[in-house]
């Protein structure tokens, strides 16, 4: 069992200026910035180079090395697979390529899920890199997401690993007593663990909500953050979507 | 005379699904009083605890905690006077820091900024867990989880502190740590346990309860040398546990 470390892999502690931007203005910029990007017009080339620098450039100052974002990209494979099917599925017009025929629009279709998809996902993950899990819920409490939704994703935080030690020890016991899940025949009991593993989290969740009473909670979390956002904060973690949002006007202009 | 820190008088009550727990249980602790509450599984200890800070509302009977009757309207008094520490860490410690969950019971009853601080800085001390507070609990050991659990109901400076099977789980130097920071603390103290040795080591005092009722009350060396009356209750003594040998504290 790993507790708790199983959820590390996305973040890298460090002390970077990215790293100690408030994460509401970094969740901001971000969702500006992967804005951009979809209303780019996929036909123009060079302003997804220059997207691409600009997250290089985030990369160096959060002192992100290049191999820990790609390690992670792996994430989108389902998504490369997709797009690369499309130019052989897609309708229309065909364009001979290495003597294969292409549908020429699925290969544009391919072209912009790859690339859009792509910057999307370098941006999640230098975000994730840069700012704890537990940051980010509060970046997100700060931009005004309900706070029912981040008790329920910071229980979940919380409790992820603890589920996940419980499910591998009933695997575990399993295993002991001679069971190997080889075919369809074993899902059954491996369906009732899963029911088992099921009421004992849902169990724990109310002796959770006893001991939280117990200390006086009343159906709503003490609020104990009232700092505000420093506005240079904010203009340094616009620079990102500014800047590609320059690249955006430039490709729309020049059509 | 100032009233006792807790008064619990003809209590009984059954769950929702007729089960009859508790059968008029009638328990006095006075101010800084050190109690352990003993009882086979099944007893109705934990039932019992559950109304000490009226999390259930009695069947019959009164509680009392302080000289408050616990009522609807008294309901979060009682609860800042009561602290429980519950069984598994895992359910008392729920948020992403220590230091958050420490903060969590005082900031419920309202305070903040720097006297919150005060207060979650003062509970860590007092279970020797000060360099712990950014942590967070999923990554500390059971011993020290089980001594957060306990600081988080310490910061809401409780009258009474009850914990519920302190020990279960625990290796012998997390268990003796534990009673270094109980035996340490001011408030009242209820211990439930089924470690006998522990509650002869922590309370001078012995409460048993069994089928719903109190069954005995006394000193605990007494209570544990009474081999007819564990027995007749379903308790033991580890192997070769002689509590007229063990020295007096």
């Amino acid at each position: 069992m790993s507790a708790g470390h199983g959820s590390a892999g996305l973040y890298r502690a460090g002390h970077s200026a990215l790293h100690r931007l408030p994460a509401q203005c970094k969740i901001a910029a971000h969702l500006a910035f992967v804005l951009v990007v979809v209303c780019t017009p996929r036909e123009t080339f060079w302003p997804y180079a220059a997207y691409a620098l600009l997250l290089a450039a985030v990369a160096a100052v959060a002192r992100v090395p290049a191999g820990f974002v790609a390690r992670r990209l792996v994430i989108e494979v389902p998504f490369v697979l997709f797009a690369l099917a499309l130019p052989f599925l897609a309708h229309g017009p065909r364009v001979d390529v290495l003597g294969v025929g292409l549908s020429e629009s699925g290969l544009w279709s391919a072209w912009g899920i790859l690339a859009k998809a792509t910057l999307g996902v370098i941006a999640s993950v230098l975000l994730a890199a840069t700012t704890s899990q537990r940051d980010l819920l509060l970046g997100l409490e700060r931009l005004g997401m309900p706070r029912t939704i981040v008790q329920i994703a910071s229980f979940m935080l919380r409790y992820a690993d603890v589920i996940a030690g419980e499910s591998e020890r009933m695997r575990i016991a399993r295993e002991s007593r001679g069971f190997t899940p080889r075919h369809l025949g074993h899902l059954p009991v491996v369906a009732k663990s899963a029911g088992a593993l099921f009421i004992r989290s849902y169990e724990r969740g109310e002796r959770v909500h006893l001991a939280m009473l117990s200390r006086g909670y009343d159906g709503a979390m003490p609020r104990l953050d009232s700092s505000a956002t420093p506005a240079s904060a904010w203009a340094t973690a616009a620079l990102l979507p500014l800047l590609a949002s320059v690249a955006l006007a430039l490709a729309w202009a020049g059509r | 005379m100032t009233a006792p820190a807790l008064e619990v008088q003809g209590l009984a009550y059954a769950y929702p699904d007729g089960h009859q727990a508790l059968f008029g249980v009638d328990l006095r602790i006075e101010r800084g009083e050190r109690v352990a509450l003993l009882g086979p599984n099944g007893a109705g200890k934990t039932t019992l605890v559950l109304h000490l800070n009226g999390i259930h509302t009695p069947g019959a009977g009164t509680v009392r905690v302080g000289g408050v009757q616990l009522a609807k309207d008294t309901v979060r008094d009682v609860r800042r006077r009561v602290g429980i520490v519950f069984q598994d860490p895992d359910d008392q410690l729920f948020l992403p820091t220590v230091r958050e969950d420490v903060a969590f019971g005082p900031a419920n009853l309202g305070l903040r900024g720097p006297a919150l601080n005060a207060a979650v800085d003062r509970a860590l001390a007092q279970v020797g867990m000060e360099g712990f507070a950014d942590r967070p609990p999923h990554h500390l050991s059971l011993g020290q989880r089980r001594r957060v659990a306990v600081a988080t109901v310490l910061s809401m400076e409780p009258d009474i502190l009850v914990l519920d099977e302190p020990t279960s789980n625990l290796d012998p130097a997390s268990r003796r740590e534990l009673s270094t920071v109980l035996r340490g603390l001011d408030p009242t103290l209820l211990l439930v346990t089924h470690d006998l040795p522990y509650a002869l080591e922590l309370c001078p005092r012995s409460v048993l309860l069994d089928g719903g009722v109190v069954v005995a009350d006394g000193p605990t060396r007494e209570l544990l040398s009474d081999e007819a009356l564990l027995a007749a209750h379903r308790l033991e003594l580890p192997y070769g546990f002689d509590p007229s040998r063990v020295p007096a504290r």
